[in-house]
């Protein structure tokens, strides 16, 4: 019995019931499918996991899906080391957060399209992790896509949220697009698009190169970077990073599940399961890690100044995943692909939380919140952990994924390694900062919201707490599975992995690396204090700061200006093309001459024509006497 | 024994007085006339060929056309017949309704 299978077609069931009796027949009952399909998907995703350590790895067709000469797809799973983490990640933060949705949507007038899309999406997720080749894969990431445009615009009454989803989508066309390309690539070289076959041949194809645009470029780098474009789309990455912040104004267990655990890590994934293609481009390498290192930094200086608690956890997101490309860019997968995972249980607990503290104000602004301790215990406590776990204090998952990410930097020896570990210890500064930063503005001091909202505090209910509290232990014991040898453990996940990804080839002393770690531990804990100082001690230094590096400041506050910039070389002229070009001229003169011009043609001409119908009999008579002449006529003197 | 020519000269005369008739008069029942008239004139030629070639297949045709005319010759009548309840007129000037 195949029983993985289900893992996938579980959830798939459950949007199908959801979408067809939801709102008819489940009505406030719409989350027992969902729930029970994705809980359903954990428990064999355990099963297969164990089956995985003892050493099954499951790669088969189950269907033929496309014959078309060359050309051939199935329908085919591929369940090895790295598959059957991400199926851990989905399905186990996947339940949680969809029992948390219970509490969180709870009267929504859309309470079924919520759970039914939940499903849709863990479905193409799971789809996305479990494929065997790539347009698979891509049916899976176009899949978590769409559900993402969905439940972003959840609720499309607002004009925001409206945009923001169309923003979403369209940003990640972009890198979809090179995504497509590169597959479209892999098939030329290849022949195929199944991993097996393009994993083992690539290292065959080492120095060719092939003219693109013109230019002759490596053949392998092309394919790295185009398939790292798709990458940068969906993970969000600089270029492509402005469509994730204002994904947040979709409901928070989507920006949970989708916007920080599963959907955005995708990319990661993908260049993680790619591991064979880039690790033979040391260019793409390189591109790779650089851009991590560039977009971890931005954004997490952006996080320092934002006052929208889920746009704060949003760019540290986007600093997380910059991290983890980072580890991928080194040629350390297993840390870019542990800091996924543990990362997948601090943020959707900080996510969550917020949540909850946004359940009980109504809104996202933390310049109006504080003081929440007392009224939401748990949840001050639980987000406290998440805190700490992502700003990498000791003993939490965080620490041990971020510090091995660190590490691997340092440790690479290569230029570049260098230059993003420096990078990387500042981001180590900001992250701590960030956070808690949003938790002392949240919790501590006073209220500083109107006396109305004061008195609509309250703790949430317990469907969301609990799954907070477990979300908070994995936060904390998750990492637990990857301390790094030089801190007496085994390093088990690495070990896990390396059948997939290899192991990298780091030197380094244990002083080094007890250096390292010493050196980014105590900037973190450095940031923490300074967060202390700054919003709980002397509250006015933030603002004295502020007003004096103005300058600063305003970047910060508008992110760099990015969003303008494109507004201005991109936006902006497809605007003026369109209104010009395409509606002033295309569209008014060449579509509607066309459209409009042949029946005002005809018009013209059967009005001349229609003259000749007198309704005399006797004209007619005539027309067809003098016709019968002509013809005969014509006959005798020219046949 | 007579020429083949003198047949065809006899169907051109009554063809010729057909198409004036139905081209000069105005009165509804005389143009029918003249149509019956060009398709006898069709009928003559049809025949006198069919003899001079010892060939029968004309004058099954000129069977044909003569069902075919009698055929039209009900419905014409019915449609005057009609024409004049509606109209109280034979004369073909007076109806224009067809006019584009």
């Amino acid at each position: 019995m195949k029983l993985y299978v289900l893992i996938p077609f579980l959830p798939l069931a459950a949007f199908i019931i959801n979408i067809l009796l939801g709102k008819e027949v489940l009505r406030n009952k719409a989350h027992w499918p969902s729930c029970l399909a994705i809980i359903g998907s954990f428990i064999i995703s355990v099963i297969t996991l164990f089956d995985v350590i003892n050493g099954r790895v499951i790669n088969e067709d189950l269907y033929t899906w496309i014959i078309s000469g060359k050309f051939q797809v199935s329908i085919g799973f591929l369940v090895d080391q790295l598959t059957a983490v991400m199926l851990i990640v989905v399905t186990c933060v996947g339940s949680l957060i969809h029992i948390y949705s219970i509490g969180y949507m709870h009267g929504d007038k859309g309470y079924y399209r919520f759970f039914a899309y939940m499903s849709l999406f863990v479905f193409f997720m799971l789809m996305l992790v479990m494929a065997n080749n790539f347009l698979l894969l891509y049916v899976g990431w176009e899949g978590v896509g769409l559900c993402s445009y969905f439940l972003i615009g959840f609720w499309y009454e607002k004009r925001a949220a409206a945009d923001a989803g169309k923003k979403a989508f369209i940003v990640n066309r972009f890198g979809d697009f090179g995504f497509a390309l590169g597959i479209f690539m892999i098939f030329l070289t290849f022949g195929t698009i199944h991993y097996a076959p393009v994993f083992s041949e690539v290292k065959n194809f080492v120095g060719h190169t092939v003219n693109f645009l013109g230019f002759e470029v490596d053949l392998i780098t092309l394919i790295a970077l185009l398939l790292f474009c798709g990458a940068v789309g969906k993970s969000a990455q600089i270029p492509l990073h402005v469509w994730l912040p204002d994904a947040m104004e979709g409901p928070t267990p989507v920006s949970a599940l989708i916007h920080a655990a599963t959907m955005v890590t995708a990319g990661v994934f993908m260049v993680a399961r790619c591991n064979a293609i880039f690790s033979l481009s040391p260019d793409a390498m390189i591109v790779v890690a650089i851009v991590g290192a560039i977009t971890s930094l931005l954004a997490a200086t952006i996080a320092c100044v934002q006052n929208d608690i889920k746009r704060i956890i949003a760019y540290s997101t986007l600093s997380h995943l910059g991290m983890m490309f980072i580890a991928c860019g080194v040629g350390a997968y297993a840390a870019g692909v542990f800091h996924l995972y543990t990362h997948a249980f601090f943020k959707a607990l900080l996510f969550l939380a917020a949540g909850s503290v946004i359940h009980a104000v109504v809104h996202n602004d933390i310049q109006r919140m504080g003081g929440l301790k007392k009224y939401m215990p748990i949840t001050y406590a639980v987000m406290f952990i998440g805190a700490l776990s992502a700003g990498g204090i000791p003993g939490l998952a965080g620490f041990f994924s971020k510090d091995e990410i660190i590490w691997s930097a340092f440790a690479s020896h290569s230029e570049v390694g260098k230059f993003v570990w420096i990078m990387l210890t500042a981001v180590a500064f900001f992250t701590p900062f960030y956070s808690f930063r949003m938790i002392f503005l949240t919790f501590h001091g006073k209220f500083r919201g109107t006396h109305h909202e004061e008195h609509h505090l309250h703790e949430s209910p317990n469907v969301m707490t609990i799954p907070l509290m477990i979300l908070a232990a994995g936060a904390i014991a998750a990492g637990w599975a990857g301390i790094p040898s030089v801190l007496g453990g085994g390093a088990h996940f690495a070990h896990f992995l390396e059948p997939v990804v290899g192991h990298p080839e780091f030197h380094g002393t244990h002083a080094q690396e007890f250096g390292v770690m010493g050196l980014s531990t105590t900037i973190a804990l450095i940031g923490l204090v300074i967060a202390f100082v700054f919003y709980i001690r002397k509250t006015d230094i933030p603002v004295m700061l502020a007003r004096k590096f103005k300058f600063f400041y305003v970047v910060l506050f508008n992110k760099y200006f990015v969003d303008e910039l494109y507004n201005l070389i991109i936006i902006k002229p497809t605007f003026w093309i369109a209104r010009k070009f395409l509606v002033g001229f295309t569209d008014a003169k060449i579509i509607e001459g066309i459209v409009n011009g042949v029946p005002k043609a005809i018009g013209v001409f059967s009005n001349k024509l229609r003259r000749v119908h007198t309704g005399i009999v006797h004209h007619y008579g005539i027309f067809m006497a003098a016709g019968a002449f002509f013809i005969i006529l014509y006959v005798l003197l020219w046949r | 024994m007579v020429p083949l020519s003198w047949y065809m000269l006899l169907s051109l005369a009554v063809f010729t007085i057909g198409v004036f008739g139905f081209l000069t008069r105005r009165n509804i029942i005389l143009m029918f006339m003249s149509i019956e008239l060009m398709l006898n004139a069709v009928n003559i030629n049809l025949i006198a060929i069919s003899h001079y070639m010892q060939d029968l297949r004309g004058q099954i045709l000129a069977l044909f056309i003569i069902a075919v005319a009698a055929a039209e010759a009900a419905i014409g009548l019915a449609i005057v017949i009609a024409l004049f309840r509606n109209k109280a007129t034979a004369h073909v000037d007076e109806v224009q309704e067809l006019k584009g």
